[in-house]
C-alpha cells in the first residue's frame, strides 16, 4: 500500500496542510506569506506527481515566484506590524474555527465512502507544453486573448491606483 | 539502470558539480579583480600566491574568521533565512544544466547532467524566480533604512527584468520546439554554408541575445545595474548589515548567478558543447567539455569586461530601460521569430 | 496509486482554511493571502479531475485561474496601498467610515 507515489503524495500534502495552518495561526503578515509559498511551492510537487508538469513550473514561476513577491513587496512597503487583537474576532475564533473543523471532517466522511471514482496514477495526465499550447491556441483562444485584455487591464488599474497624488501647488 | 544506481550516480554529480562551481565561484571573484585591475591600469591581487592564485583561500579563511554580528533589532529567523535562501537558489540550477553528452565510465553510460527533465529551461526560470526573496527579505529583515531601500529597489528590479529576460528566450524556444536544455543544445549542430556553425546566435536570434546580456545583468545586479548594492548610494544595499560567513553567502550567491547565467547563455545562445571534435578518443570524450567551458568562460569575461568600462544607472533610468526598451523589444523579437519560423 | 478523494480532500482542506482566515483574520494583507490559498485549492482540484479523467482542458484552466488571480492580486494590492496611504491602517475593523 504504501508505494513511492503515496508516500510522497502524504509528505507533500502534510506540508502544504501545515503551511496552511501556520498562515492562521501567525500573528505576523510577513510570517503567513512565507507559509503561503511554502504552500504554493508543495502544491507544485503534488501537480508533478499528478503528471501536469509544465502547470508544476508555472505555478512556481508565477504564482510562487511573482504573485507572493508582490505581497511580500507591499507588506515591505507599507510596515505591516503584527496583528492586533480586536473584540469581532473574538467570537469569529470561537464559533467560526470548530464549525469550520465539523463541516470539514463531514465533506471528507462523504467523499471518502460514496465516492467510487477510482485512484489516480503517478503520473497519470502527462501535461506535455505542446498539447497545451495546441488546445490553449484552439479549443481555447477566446478565453486567451480575453485574459490578455484582463491582465492589461488590471496593469493600467495598479498603476493609477497605485501612483501618488499629484500635490497642487497652491 | 536500477534506482540505488541511479540515486548513486546523482549522487556523485551533484558531488563533483558543487565542488567544481563553488572553486569556479571562487576563482571568478579573483579573476574579476585581476581583470578589472587591468582595465583600471594596476595590478589586481598578486601577494598572495603566484599571480595572486591563493587570494581567494586567503579570503575564504579571513570571512570564516570574522566575527559573526548579530545586530540587536533584526527579525532574526529571515535575517539568518535570507542569504541561505540566496545561495541554495544560485546553486540549485546547476542540477539541470548539461555540459555534454553522454560519458561511459566503468560500463556505465550516464548523461553530463544531474538530471535531465523535459522543461529544463522552465526550472531555470523558476529557480532564478525564487531568489528574489532572498535579496527581499534581507533588506527587510535588516531592520535599517539603507537595507529596506536597497532590498526594495533590488527586488523591484529583478521581477521587472525577469519578464525581459523570459521572453527573450522564447524565440529560442519556437526554434528549438522543445523546453528541454539538451534538445536545444542539439537543434544548434552542424554548420550552416559550409563553416558557420548553427548556433542560435547566428541564426537569427542576435537581438535576442543582447537583450538575455543586458536582462542578465540586471538581474544579477551587475554594473551597470548594481543600484541597490553600490556602495556610493546605499551604503552596501540590502547586505549592509551582514558581515562573515552570511556576507560571504551573498557574494558566493551573487558570483554562482553569473555562473549560472553564462551557462544558460552558452547552451540556448553560442551552441553548447559544439566545437571542432578530433583527436584519439579520449579527446574526443573531453572536448565537448573544454569547448562548453570556454564559451562560459568568454562570457564571465564580457561581464568583467562591462563592469570595468561601464558607469551604473540611476535608478528610474534602469526601470524606464527595463520596461519602455527591453520589453517591447523582446516582445517584437518574439513576433519576428513566430512569423519566420512559420514560414 | 492515490485515490483521487485523497487529492479532494486535500484541496478542500486548503480551501476551507483560506475561508477559515479569510474570516478570522484582521490584518486586510493576511485576509488577501487567504483568497489565494482557496484559489490554490481550487487548482488543486482541477488538476486531480484532469488525471483522472485524462481531459486535459482542466490543466489549461488552471492557466486562467492563475491568471485571474495574478490580475487580482494586482489591483487588489494597489487598492490595500492607497487605502493604507488615507487611513494610515491596515486593520479592517477600523475603515468602516464612508468619509475619512
Amino acid at each position: 500500500m504504501l508505494s513511492v507515489h503515496f508516500a510522497l503524495f502524504l509528505i507533500f500534502a502534510l506540508v502544504c496542510v501545515a503551511g496552511a495552518v501556520n498562515l492562521l495561526v501567525q500573528r505576523h503578515p510577513i510570517n503567513s506569506a512565507l507559509s503561503l509559498v511554502v504552500v504554493m511551492g508543495s502544491l507544485a510537487v503534488e501537480y508533478l506527481l499528478l503528471g501536469a508538469e509544465f502547470v508544476a513550473a508555472v505555478q512556481v514561476i508565477v504564482y510562487a515566484g511573482a504573485i507572493m513577491v508582490l505581497f511580500v513587496f507591499v507588506i515591505m512597503l507599507l510596515n505591516a506590524g503584527e496583528e492586533e487583537r480586536t473584540q469581532g474576532s473574538r467570537v469569529a475564533l470561537l464559533l467560526g474555527i470548530p464549525g469550520m473543523l465539523v463541516g470539514s471532517i463531514l465533506i471528507a466522511w462523504v467523499v471518502l465512502n460514496h465516492s467510487g471514482t477510482g485512484s489516480v496514477e503517478a503520473g497519470a495526465l502527462p501535461g506535455p507544453p505542446k498539447t497545451l499550447g495546441w488546445l490553449l491556441f484552439h479549443d481555447f483562444l477566446l478565453p486567451f486573448e480575453v485574459t490578455s485584455i484582463l491582465v492589461l487591464i488590471a496593469i493600467m488599474g495598479a498603476v493609477v491606483l497605485a501612483a501618488r497624488p499629484e500635490k497642487r501647488e497652491g | 539502470m536500477g534506482i540505488g544506481l541511479f540515486i548513486f550516480i546523482s549522487l556523485i554529480k551533484i558531488v563533483i558539480g558543487l565542488a567544481v562551481l563553488l572553486t569556479g565561484v571562487a576563482y571568478s571573484v579573483w579573476l574579476e579583480r585581476k581583470v578589472v585591475g587591468h582595465i583600471q591600469n594596476r595590478w589586481g591581487p598578486t601577494r598572495v600566491g603566484p599571480f595572486g592564485l591563493l587570494q581567494p583561500l586567503a579570503d575564504g579563511a579571513k570571512l570564516l574568521f570574522k566575527e559573526d554580528l548579530l545586530p540587536p533589532n533584526v527579525y532574526k529567523p529571515l535575517y539568518i533565512a535570507a542569504p541561505m535562501i540566496a545561495i541554495i537558489c544560485a546553486v540549485a540550477s546547476i542540477s539541470v544544466i548539461p555540459i555534454g553528452n553522454s560519458v561511459t565510465v566503468f560500463g556505465v553510460t550516464t548523461p553530463l547532467q544531474i538530471t535531465d527533465v523535459n522543461i529544463s529551461l522552465l526550472i531555470i526560470l523558476g529557480i532564478t524566480s525564487l531568489g528574489v526573496y532572498g535579496v527581499a527579505l534581507s533588506g527587510w529583515s535588516s531592520n535599517s533604512k539603507y537595507s529596506l531601500l536597497g532590498g526594495l529597489r533590488a527586488s523591484a528590479q529583478m521581477v521587472s527584468y525577469e519578464i525581459a529576460l523570459g521572453l527573450s528566450l522564447v524565440g529560442v524556444l519556437i526554434m528549438a520546439g522543445s523546453f528541454s536544455l539538451r534538445d536545444i543544445v542539439d537543434a544548434q549542430a552542424g554548420h550552416c554554408w559550409g563553416f558557420i556553425p548553427r548556433w542560435n546566435i547566428f541564426t537569427g536570434q542576435f537581438v535576442a541575445f543582447f537583450i538575455y546580456l543586458t536582462a542578465a545583468y540586471a538581474e544579477t545586479n551587475r554594473i551597470p545595474f548594481d543600484l541597490p548594492e553600490a556602495e556610493t548610494e546605499l551604503v552596501a544595499g540590502y547586505h549592509t548589515e551582514y558581515s562573515a560567513m552570511k556576507f560571504a553567502m551573498f557574494f558566493m550567491a551573487e558570483y554562482a548567478n553569473m555562473i549560472t547565467v553564462s551557462c544558460v547563455a552558452t547552451l540556448l545562445f553560442l551552441g553548447g558543447w559544439h566545437g571542432p571534435v578530433f583527436g584519439p578518443p579520449i579527446l574526443q570524450a573531453f572536448l565537448p567539455v573544454f569547448w562548453f567551458v570556454a564559451k562560459v568562460f568568454v562570457f564571465m569575461l564580457i561581464y568583467i569586461w562591462v563592469r570595468g568600462t561601464l558607469p551604473r544607472f540611476r535608478y528610474d533610468q534602469l526601470m524606464a530601460f527595463g520596461w519602455k526598451v527591453l520589453l517591447p523589444l523582446a516582445i517584437v523579437n518574439l513576433i519576428a521569430t513566430a512569423l519566420a519560423v512559420a514560414w | 496509486m492515490v485515490p483521487l478523494s485523497y487529492y479532494l480532500i486535500l484541496g478542500g482542506i486548503l480551501f476551507a482554511c483560506g475561508v477559515t482566515g479569510f474570516l478570522i483574520k484582521r490584518n486586510i494583507i493576511t485576509i488577501f493571502m487567504s483568497i489565494e490559498l482557496m484559489l490554490n485549492g481550487v487548482n488543486l482540484s482541477f488538476v486531480a479531475f484532469a488525471a483522472q479523467w485524462h481531459a486535459l482542458q482542466g490543466q489549461v484552466f488552471v492557466f486562467f485561474v492563475m491568471v485571474v488571480a495574478a490580475a487580482e492580486a494586482t489591483v487588489g494590492l494597489a487598492i490595500i496601498i492607497s487605502v493604507f496611504r488615507t487611513r494610515e491602517t491596515l486593520n479592517v475593523d477600523q475603515v468602516n467610515l464612508l468619509k475619512l
